[in-house]
């Protein structure tokens, strides 16, 4: 399954050639045209069935997910880390890890509770008080597998029953594996599907690449929070499993273009899709780096809901990811038929 | 000039929504047989050609959004819970109505609170009178947006209003316009009203790297400092002429610009004030930061209680503002 694949290969931002190396195989199996620019972005070129005018239509997913990057090694050989992109400290401990090109093994450890003061134990341990073990005797044995400035991702097996799917990086695998699954079929216009780099530190690809496809319309496709947990009062979900794809109004990085959002609502409940609103304005994707490149392009944005995102154990509901396929699907089709004027 | 502010400041358009506003304002510029375009995010662009030799393009941007609220929850009984929409500021809201496009109106209560710092956004809802969550949905949908509701009002010199910012720097930009429809310049202008300032700058951005100019120009609101205690520390004050930016947040204006404003003033005997903004931005900051570089500035009328509904300004500095900006164009750059 494309979305358990993607989800396993390490991909932190600035680190994604293994990512990008697995979907350019595939695109290169299907015969789709791509390339890929000085930051990494990869761009497939989708060429339509029908000889019609360009519309001018960019899809995109970003391959990144959020990691650590070794800052130091201990003359003991453990390895000190920084974070990259928005990970949460109290879910690192005690979690396995793989570090580097070689995806050397290892794990987060702290020190031993039973050592740890009364307020240390009450309270999440920051990422200077962890360490990663790679089971080296000292820094010199270290030395030998991994080195200053090596990536390091969660290592998480992923898997799937038959409703739920689960690993870590999910955000934003399932928007890839989306992506794939679109490429895959025949529509009878032409686009362009960007995979884009380093969208977890700032949607620092997709600004370079919307300069370059310099497209009139974006869907940005995502994977985005679900908070519909127990100890959550109902209007603090932002999005729900279960409830179909969810359509973003507006986050901290962009207003989602009106008449990209009425054409979403529009194919899914001519499709009968279930979909939602994205009911958080935190945040940031791709779009808010889209949006306002050359001279503005309208941008939506539409994601795959997700328990637990930026932790090696991300759940979402196939079902959910099969309908967003299907929105992207009939949404592409639409710009053929009716055009969309903005 | 007045009917035309009351109008403006009245009118429905939070960053991403601001239909109601660009509309309005192309009521405005068929008056005068203004011939306009809108760009894809929705920035209002009215060009002033010139082909003449050493004719420069100036880019003047006036924003036409206002903060506001966004509804992200509908719960049984009826009550919507929602977000900010630009720099909200949430200790003013209990108790205050709230408009939405449609005119549906409501009115923002409160949860109960122990404590002062519990005190948020997520504390705070709207009531529209629903009875039920069926019966809310009828009106209004999550994603739908809400501006405050604030009447014009007005005391001798001074005006208060919601969303003076920056209405009042659209109405500006439309007077100058009027009156120098009839006249030739030197240059080539763009009267742009921008969309989703208050959201970080967003509108200008592409629409001046669509129309490429030499220079840029905001004309915006500014905070004062002429209130007891004020929580800005700025040497500008209400009625003592527009203020010649010279930084905020978001740009330090080009001394070009600032010194060809200054100079305009002086020989046309505009009073004016230099304004140093702690915090805070204006599409200047987004437009001199486009393609290679673009030097701009900015024109600021002073406004007190920005971001609340009662924003105030006084209509001397308001015609001063439309004096100074009539000059620089008329002027060579």
């Amino acid at each position: 399954m494309l979305i358990t694949a993607l989800s396993q290969i390490p991909g932190v931002s600035g680190d994604e050639a293994r990512v990008r190396n697995f979907i350019k195989e595939k695109l290169s199996l299907w015969g789709i045209k791509h390339h890929t620019d000085s930051l990494g972005n990869l761009y497939a070129l989708k060429e339509g069935s029908k000889n019609r005018e360009e519309p001018g239509l960019m899809l995109c997913a970003h391959m990144d997910e959020v990691g650590l990057m070794v800052s130091a090694i201990e003359k003991s050989g453990h390895l000190r880390f920084y974070k990259v992109g928005g990970i949460y400290e109290k879910y690192l401990v005690s979690k396995p890890v793989c570090i580097g090109a070689n995806s050397v093994l290892g794990v987060i450890g702290a020190k031993a509770v039973h050592l740890q003061k009364k307020e240390e134990r009450e309270k999440p341990l920051d990422a200077e008080k962890l360490y990663i073990d790679i089971g080296a005797k000292n820094k010199e044995d270290a030395e030998k597998v991994v080195k200053v400035g090596d990536y390091v991702s969660f290592w998480s097996e992923a898997s799937s029953s038959a409703k739920i799917i689960k690993g870590k990086a999910l955000d934003n695998r399932a928007g890839c594996a989306a992506l794939l699954e679109i490429l895959q079929r025949d529509y009878p216009i032409s686009f362009t599907a960007v995979f884009t780099v380093q969208e977890e530190i700032g949607i620092r690809g997709a600004r370079v690449a919307a300069y370059r496809v310099n497209p009139r319309i974006a869907l940005v496709i995502e994977t985005t929070s679900a908070v519909d947990i127990p100890e959550a009062r109902e209007q603090d979900y932002a999005t729900s499993l279960g409830a179909g794809p969810a359509f973003t109004i507006q986050d901290e990085s962009v207003i989602a273009h009106p008449r990209i959002l009425e054409r979403l609502i529009e194919v899914a409940e001519s499709q009968k899709k279930p979909y939602q609103f994205r009911r958080y304005g935190g945040n940031f994707t791709d779009a808010g780096a889209i949006a306002p490149a050359g001279s503005g392009v309208a941008a939506g944005v539409i994601s795959t809901p997700c328990r637990y995102i930026h932790t090696p154990v991300s759940i979402l509901f196939k079902e959910d990811w099969e309908n967003l396929v299907e929105i992207v699907d009939a949404f592409i089709r639409s710009v053929h038929e009716k055009g969309l004027e903005i | 000039m007045n009917e035309l502010i009351k109008k403006l400041c009245e009118s429905f358009g939070p960053a991403g929504r601001e239909d109601k506003v660009r509309s309005l304002i192309i009521g405005e510029l068929e008056k005068f047989n203004a011939e306009y375009s809108i760009d894809t995010l929705g920035n209002l662009i009215v060009a002033r050609r010139n082909q003449g030799e050493g004719a420069k393009k100036i880019l003047v941007a006036a924003h036409m959004d206002e903060i506001g609220l966004m509804i992200t929850f509908i719960d049984e009984r009826g009550f919507l819970r929602f977000i900010g929409i630009g720099g909200v500021l949430k200790n003013i809201l209990p108790g205050m109505k709230v408009l939405f496009e449609n005119g549906t109106t409501g009115v923002i209560g409160q949860e109960k609170i122990k404590e002062p710092k519990e005190f948020d956004l997520d504390r705070l809802f709207i009531d529209i009178g629903a009875e039920n969550r069926e019966e809310a949905l009828k009106k209004v949908n999550i994603g739908d947006t809400a501006v405050l509701l604030s009447p014009f009002s007005r005391e001798g010199n001074r005006i208060t209003a919601k969303s003076l910012d920056n209405r009042i720097g659209c109405a500006v930009v439309l007077e100058a316009m009027k009156r120098l429809s009839s006249l030739p310049l030197p240059n080539e202008i763009y009267f742009v009203f921008t969309v989703q300032e208050e959201v970080g700058l967003r509108g200008a951005r592409p629409v001046s790297y669509r129309l490429k100019p030499h220079y840029g120009l905001a004309v915006d609101v500014t905070r004062v400092g002429d209130t007891p205690e004020p929580e800005f520390k700025t040497d500008v004050s209400l009625g003592k002429g527009p203020a010649v930016k010279i930084k905020d947040s978001s740009v330090i204006c080009h001394p070009r610009i600032t010194g060809l404003m200054i100079e305009v003033a002086e020989t046309n005997n505009i009073p004016y004030q230099l304004e140093v903004l702690e915090r805070g931005g204006t599409d200047a900051g987004a437009i001199h930061l486009t393609r290679e570089g673009i030097p701009s500035g900015g024109l600021s009328i002073p406004c007190r209680y920005i971001h609340t509904p009662v924003e105030m300004v006084d209509l001397n500095d308001v015609e001063n503002s439309v004096l100074l900006l009539v000059e620089l164009l008329k002027h060579s750059w």
